[in-house]
C-alpha cells in the first residue's frame, strides 16, 4: 500500500480522500482558505478604482483583473472543499476573524498609480510565492495554482505597463508613481512572511512538500528580480541599504518592520475593519439572491415532476 | 441552505476529451453551466462544457485502490512489449 509518506518521498501528489495525518489536512485547509480569502478580499483595494479609471481601456483591464481575483478565490475554495470543508463555513470564518487573509490588502489605494504598483509589486511578489506552489504536494491545490499563475502574469504586466505610461507623463504623474512605490515596497516584502528564524512551521511544511522554499529565499528572489525593473521604470526603491553584493551575487537589502507586520496581521492595519465589514455586508446583502435562486430552482423542478 | 456542488468538465478544443477542471456551486443545472463558463473559460479555454452534480458521481475508493486495480496488474500479455519479435521483421 502506498502510504502518505511514500507518496511524498516519491514527490507524487496527495489526492482527495487519501488517508493523511490530521495536521496535514488542517494545515492544507488553513493555507488554501487563507489564500482564497486573500483573493476575495484582494478585489477591494483595486475594485475601488473601477469607477475612477482614467479611460475605457484602463477600466476594461481593471474590471478583467478584479474578475480574475474572484475567479482565483473560487478555484481555491473549490480546492479547499475537496478536503471536506464547507464553503459557507469558510466565508463565516473569514467574516468573524477566525481565518486570516494576506496582510497586504489592509493598506489603502490612494491614487491610480497604486493600481499599477499593486500589479507590479504585489502581484509580482504573489507570483514568486505561487510558482513553487504549482508543485505543492496536495493535487487540487497545485492544479488551482497552475491556473492562477498563468493568469497572474497578465496582472503583473498590465501593472508595469500602466506605470511605464505614467512615468512617460507629467512630473505630477511621476511623483504619484514614486509615492505609490514608497508606500507599497515594504508591505510587498512582508508578503513572504516572517524571517525564517521566526517561522516555526516552515520545516514541517517543507517536509510535507506544501512549501518548496523558505520565506527568506523567496524574498531574496523577489528583490533580485525587481531591482532592474525599478531601474528601467525610473523609480527609487525606498531602502537605503539596498545594493548589489558582488560577493554573494545577490542584492543586500534592509529589514522590513516586522512589528508592523504583526500589528497589521492582528487587526491593526489601516483598512482591516473596512475590508471585513465590506465582505460581511456583501455576504449578507446577497443572501436574498442566493435564497431566491434556490426557490426558483425548486419551483421549476416541481413543475417538471408534478 | 446552500447551493449544491457541481463538477465541471471542459473540452479545450475539438478532437480532445472533456477534462475535469474543478467545481463550483450553483442553484440549478442551467446556472451551473453559466457559472462554469464565467469561472473556467474566461480566456477561450473551451469549446464545450459539462456540469454534473457532485453527489451524482460514483467514485472508486482510495482505500480499496490496490484490490480494485489488482486484476489488471498481472496481465503483462495485454501489452505489445510482452511479445518478442525478431529485429528483422519490418513494420511491427
Amino acid at each position: 500500500m502506498s502510504s502518505f509518506e511514500d507518496v511524498l518521498a516519491a514527490d507524487r501528489r496527495i489526492e482527495p480522500r487519501d488517508a493523511v495525518p490530521d495536521a496535514y489536512r488542517s494545515t492544507m485547509v488553513r493555507q488554501i482558505a487563507q489564500h482564497a480569502h486573500s483573493e476575495i478580499i484582494g478585489m477591494q483595494p483595486e475594485g475601488y478604482w473601477i469607477t475612477r479609471a482614467p479611460s475605457l481601456r484602463r477600466k476594461a483591464i481593471l474590471l478583467a483583473k478584479v474578475q480574475d481575483e474572484a475567479g482565483h478565490g473560487l478555484y481555491l475554495y473549490s480546492a479547499a472543499e475537496t478536503l471536506g470543508v464547507d464553503r459557507d463555513d469558510l466565508t463565516e470564518r473569514l467574516i468573524d476573524g477566525r481565518q486570516k487573509y494576506s496582510s497586504i490588502f489592509n493598506y489603502p489605494t490612494l491614487s491610480y498609480a497604486d493600481v499599477g504598483v499593486i500589479g507590479w509589486l504585489v502581484d509580482g511578489a504573489a507570483i514568486c510565492n505561487q510558482v513553487p506552489l504549482c508543485r505543492s504536494s496536495y493535487g487540487p491545490y497545485a492544479r488551482a495554482m497552475i491556473r492562477i499563475c498563468k493568469e497572474e502574469s497578465f496582472h503583473q504586466r498590465q501593472g508595469y505597463e500602466l506605470l511605464l505610461t505614467m512615468m512617460g507623463g507629467t512630473a505630477a504623474q511621476r511623483a504619484q508613481v514614486q509615492d505609490a512605490v514608497d508606500r507599497w515596497w515594504w508591505p510587498s516584502l512582508m508578503m513572504f512572511g516572517p524571517p525564517d528564524a521566526d517561522s516555526p512551521n516552515t520545516a514541517r511544511s517543507m517536509a510535507w512538500r506544501i512549501k518548496r522554499h523558505t520565506n527568506d529565499e523567496l524574498r531574496q528572489r523577489f528583490v533580485d528580480m525587481t531591482v532592474p525593473q525599478a531601474e528601467r521604470l525610473g523609480v527609487t526603491l525606498p531602502d537605503p541599504e539596498l545594493r548589489w553584493n558582488p560577493g554573494r551575487g545577490r542584492h543586500d537589502f534592509g529589514t522590513p518592520d516586522w512589528d508592523e507586520l504583526k500589528r497589521v496581521i492582528s487587526g491593526g492595519g489601516p483598512c482591516n475593519a473596512e475590508r471585513i465589514e465590506r465582505r460581511r455586508r456583501a455576504h449578507e446583502d446577497g443572501a436574498w439572491v442566493r435564497e431566491a435562486a434556490l426557490a426558483h430552482a425548486a419551483r421549476r423542478q416541481e413543475g417538471e415532476t408534478g | 441552505m446552500s447551493w449544491p456542488l457541481y463538477e465541471v468538465f471542459v473540452r479545450a478544443k475539438r478532437g480532445l476529451n472533456h477534462v475535469h477542471v474543478g467545481s463550483l456551486h450553483a442553484p440549478d443545472d442551467a446556472a451551473a453551466l453559466r457559472n462554469a463558463r464565467d469561472l473556467y473559460t474566461r480566456r477561450n479555454e473551451g469549446v464545450s462544457i459539462w456540469v454534473v452534480r457532485s453527489d451524482a458521481v460514483t467514485a472508486s475508493s482510495p482505500d480499496e485502490k490496490d484490490a480494485f486495480f489488482d486484476p489488471s496488474g498481472d496481465k503483462v500479455y495485454r501489452h505489445p512489449t510482452f511479445y518478442p519479435i525478431p529485429g528483422d521483421v519490418p513494420h511491427i
